[in-house]
C-alpha cells in the first residue's frame, strides 16, 4: 500500500471511531459538539499512562486505561450535561470541549501549548482492525434492548417513557460508551502520529464529526460509516480528479463543494442519507425471498 | 490604574461581542435555532472590508478607486460588505429556515437549520481561503491611531466610536422589537409560528427580514472589527462568535439586553482573565462559566424559560 493511501486510510478509520463515538448519544437524539473533548482526553490520558515520564504502562493498557478515565468523566458530566437539552446541549458539550482544551494547555506536565510526544506507535495493522471491531460493536450495540431503547427515545421521549424506558439511564450510557470510542479514536491518533497537541482537536473537528453523523443520518448504524466514508473520500477523490485534470480552482475549493452538498443534502434528505425506511427497502427483497421460502415450507408441510 | 485601563480595553473588545450577541440571540428567540452562519457572515464582511481598503477585491477595484479614491475606500468597504451580506442573509434564508420542518418526524430535526448553516459556513470559510489564502491579512486602520486620555486611562476613538455605535443600534434594534408593528409580527413569530400565521403575520415575509437584520448586525460588527484590530483571516468568526455565544448565554437566550450585557461582561471577562491568568488560561474561566450557567441556570441572567424550551 502506498504511503498516501494508507496515510488516508488511517485519517478514514480514526474519523470512523469518531463518527460512532457521536453517533450513540444521537442516536437517542442527543447532539454533542464536544468531541474535541473526548478526544483530546483520551488521546492526552493514553499518552500520559504510556510515557515514560508518567505511569510507563505497555500501551494496549493505557489505551484501555484512557477509556476507562474518558468514559468515567464523561459518565460524571452526562448528569448535569443531559438536563440540557437540545440548542443547551449543544452549547453545553461545547463549553466542555473548550474547558477541556483550556486546562490541557495549561499543565505543564502534558507539555502545554508545544503539544506532547506520544512514546508507543500503532500502525495501520492495529488500527484498522480495531475500526472493524467499533463498527461491528456499534452495529450490535444498536441491536440490543439498550440500543432498541435509544431509538425509541430518538423517536419519542415521552413514549418511550411511558413504556417503561428508563430515558435518563438510557442516555447516560450512550453518552459514556460513545465517549469511551472516542477515547479509543483520540489515543489510536496520538499512538499514530507520536505527537498530539490540544489545538488540533478544536472546535471545527467537533464540527465535522457532528456533520459525519448527521449527513449519513442517525437512524441506522449505517449513517455514521457511510457518512464518515463518504466525507473523507470524495473531498479526497474530488482533490485528485481536479489536480490531474488541471482545474485548480476545484481543488482549492473542494470544501465549498462539500459546504454546497450539506446544504443540498438538508433540503432534500433532512435524515441523512441513510434511513430506517431506506435499509428496510434494500433489505426488503431479501427478507421476501425467505418469507417464500417459509410459506413453501409451510405448504409442503 | 492598570486594573481599570484592562477594564476599558474590555469593554471595548465586549462591544464587537454585543452586535454578534445580539444577533445569535435574535435568531435563537425568533426562530428557534443556533445559527451558525453568523460566524461566517461576520467574518466575510471583515474581510471585504480589508479586502476593498486594499484593493484586493475578486473584481470591481479599479471601479471604487475612481470614484472614492484611495482615501476614502473605506466608505466603499462599508457599503460592499453591507450589500452583500444583505444579499446573502437573504440566500442563507432560502436554504435554512425554510427547511426546518422535517417531513418525517425526528427527533434531531431541530438540528437541520444547525446543519445547513454549518454548511454555509463551510462554504464561506473556503471562499475566503481560496481567494484571499489562510495567513492573516492586515490593513492600516483609515483613522490612524487616534487615542483620548482621561488620566492615565487611554480611550482607543474607533473603539469608543464603535462601541457607542453598536450600542445604538443595539439599543433601535430593541425599541423595534418592541414598539413597532414588524416587531409585533416577530414576537408573534417566537411565541409560535403557526399561530403567528393564523394571526394574519406573513411569516414568509417576515423572517428574511429577520436574516437581513442579524445578517447587517453581523456585517457592521466586522466592519468595525477591521478598522479597529486591522487584522482578519478566515477564522477569525469562529473565535469572536464562540465568546459571543457565551454572552448570550449569560445574558439568556432570546434577551436582546441581556446579549448587551452579557457581551460586555464577557469582553471583560476575557480581558481580565488575561490580564491575571494569562492568555493561554483565558478560556477555562470563559467556557466554565459557560458550562456552569447552562447547567444550573439555562435560562441565563435575565432570560425568559419560554423561548427555547419547546422545540429546543
Amino acid at each position: 500500500m502506498s504511503g498516501y493511501l494508507e496515510s488516508q486510510l488511517i485519517i478514514l478509520c480514526l474519523s470512523i471511531i469518531y463518527a460512532y463515538g457521536i453517533f450513540l448519544p444521537a442516536a437517542s437524539g442527543q447532539l454533542n459538539l464536544g468531541a474535541a473533548g473526548f478526544i483530546t482526553l483520551g488521546a492526552y490520558a493514553s499518552a500520559w499512562f504510556n510515557a515514560s515520564t508518567g505511569a510507563e504502562l505497555p500501551i494496549w493498557l493505557s489505551v484501555f486505561l484512557a477509556m476507562l478515565f474518558t468514559g468515567g468523566i464523561a459518565f460524571l458530566i452526562s448528569f448535569p450535561i443531559l438536563r440540557t437539552r437540545g440548542v443547551y446541549m449543544v452549547l453545553a458539550t461545547f463549553a466542555f470541549a473548550e474547558v477541556v482544551a483550556g486546562i490541557v494547555i495549561n499543565v505543564e506536565e502534558l507539555g502545554a501549548a508545544a503539544g506532547m510526544p506520544v512514546d508507543g506507535h500503532l500502525d495501520v495493522t492495529v488500527i484498522v482492525p480495531v475500526t472493524i471491531f467499533v463498527i461491528l460493536f456499534c452495529f450490535y450495540f444498536m441491536s440490543t434492548r439498550l440500543g432498541v431503547a435509544l431509538r425509541s427515545i430518538h423517536d419519542d421521549e415521552n413514549v418511550a417513557t411511558l413504556f417503561g424506558v428508563n430515558v435518563r439511564a438510557a442516555k447516560v450510557a450512550a453518552f459514556t460508551v460513545g465517549a469511551m470510542l472516542m477515547s479509543l479514536g483520540g489515543s489510536l491518533y496520538g499512538h499514530h502520529y507520536n505527537y498530539i497537541e490540544a489545538q488540533t482537536f478544536n472546535v471545527l473537528l467537533s464540527i465535522y464529526i457532528l456533520l459525519y453523523v448527521l449527513m449519513g443520518g442517525t437512524q441506522t448504524a449505517w449513517g455514521p460509516l457511510i457518512g464518515a466514508v463518504f466525507f473523507i473520500t470524495v473531498p479526497e477523490a474530488i482533490r485528485g480528479v481536479a489536480e490531474s485534470a488541471g482545474i485548480g480552482w476545484l481543488a482549492e475549493g473542494r470544501f465549498m463543494l462539500f459546504g454546497a452538498f450539506i446544504v443540498l443534502l438538508m433540503v432534500f434528505r433532512p435524515e441523512g442519507v441513510m434511513t430506517r425506511t431506506l435499509q428496510d427497502r434494500m433489505s426488503g427483497a431479501i427478507l421476501r425471498r425467505k418469507q417464500t421460502s417459509i410459506d413453501d415450507a409451510a405448504v409442503r408441510s | 490604574m492598570l486594573v481599570i485601563q484592562q477594564l476599558v480595553n474590555g469593554l471595548m473588545l465586549g462591544g464587537v461581542y454585543v452586535m454578534v450577541a445580539v444577533a445569535f440571540t435574535l435568531i435563537i428567540g425568533m426562530l428557534n435555532f443556533l445559527n451558525f452562519t453568523i460566524p461566517a457572515l461576520f467574518m466575510f464582511a471583515a474581510v471585504l472590508m480589508y479586502a476593498t481598503m486594499t484593493g484586493t477585491l475578486p473584481f470591481g477595484n479599479d471601479l471604487i478607486l475612481l470614484i472614492f479614491g484611495t482615501d476614502y475606500r473605506w466608505i466603499a468597504g462599508i457599503i460592499v460588505a453591507l450589500v452583500t451580506i444583505a444579499l446573502a442573509s437573504l440566500v442563507i434564508e432560502r436554504f435554512t429556515y425554510r427547511y426546518m420542518k422535517a417531513k418525517y418526524g425526528d427527533a434531531t430535526e431541530h438540528a437541520l437549520p444547525l446543519v445547513s448553516s454549518l454548511g454555509f459556513l463551510i462554504i464561506f470559510e473556503h471562499f475566503v481561503v481560496s481567494t484571499w489564502g489562510s495567513d492573516p491579512l492586515t490593513a492600516t486602520s483609515p483613522f490612524g491611531q487616534g487615542t483620548y486620555s482621561i488620566g492615565t486611562i487611554i480611550f482607543s476613538i474607533p473603539q469608543i466610536v464603535s462601541l457607542t455605535l453598536s450600542l445604538i443600534v443595539v439599543v433601535l434594534l430593541s425599541v423595534m422589537v418592541k414598539a413597532t408593528k414588524l416587531g409585533r409580527a416577530l414576537r408573534a413569530i417566537a411565541e409560535r409560528p403557526d399561530t403567528a400565521i393564523l394571526m394574519g403575520v406573513d411569516v414568509g415575509r417576515i423572517v428574511p427580514v429577520v436574516y437581513v437584520i442579524t445578517g447587517l448586525l453581523c456585517a457592521i460588527s466586522g466592519v468595525l472589527f477591521t478598522i479597529n484590530y486591522s487584522t482578519v483571516d478566515a477564522y477569525v468568526g469562529d473565535t469572536v462568535a464562540t465568546v459571543a455565544i457565551a454572552g448570550m448565554v449569560l445574558g439568556g437566550l432570546g434577551n436582546v439586553w441581556g446579549a448587551i450585557i452579557g457581551g460586555l461582561f464577557i469582553g471583560m471577562l476575557e480581558v481580565m482573565s488575561i490580564y491575571i491568568v494569562g492568555a493561554d488560561f483565558a478560556k477555562v474561566p470563559i467556557w466554565g462559566l459557560l458550562l456552569v450557567i447552562l447547567v444550573f441556570k439555562p435560562t441565563g441572567l435575565f432570560g425568559h424559560t419560554l423561548i427555547g424550551k419547546g422545540k429546543f
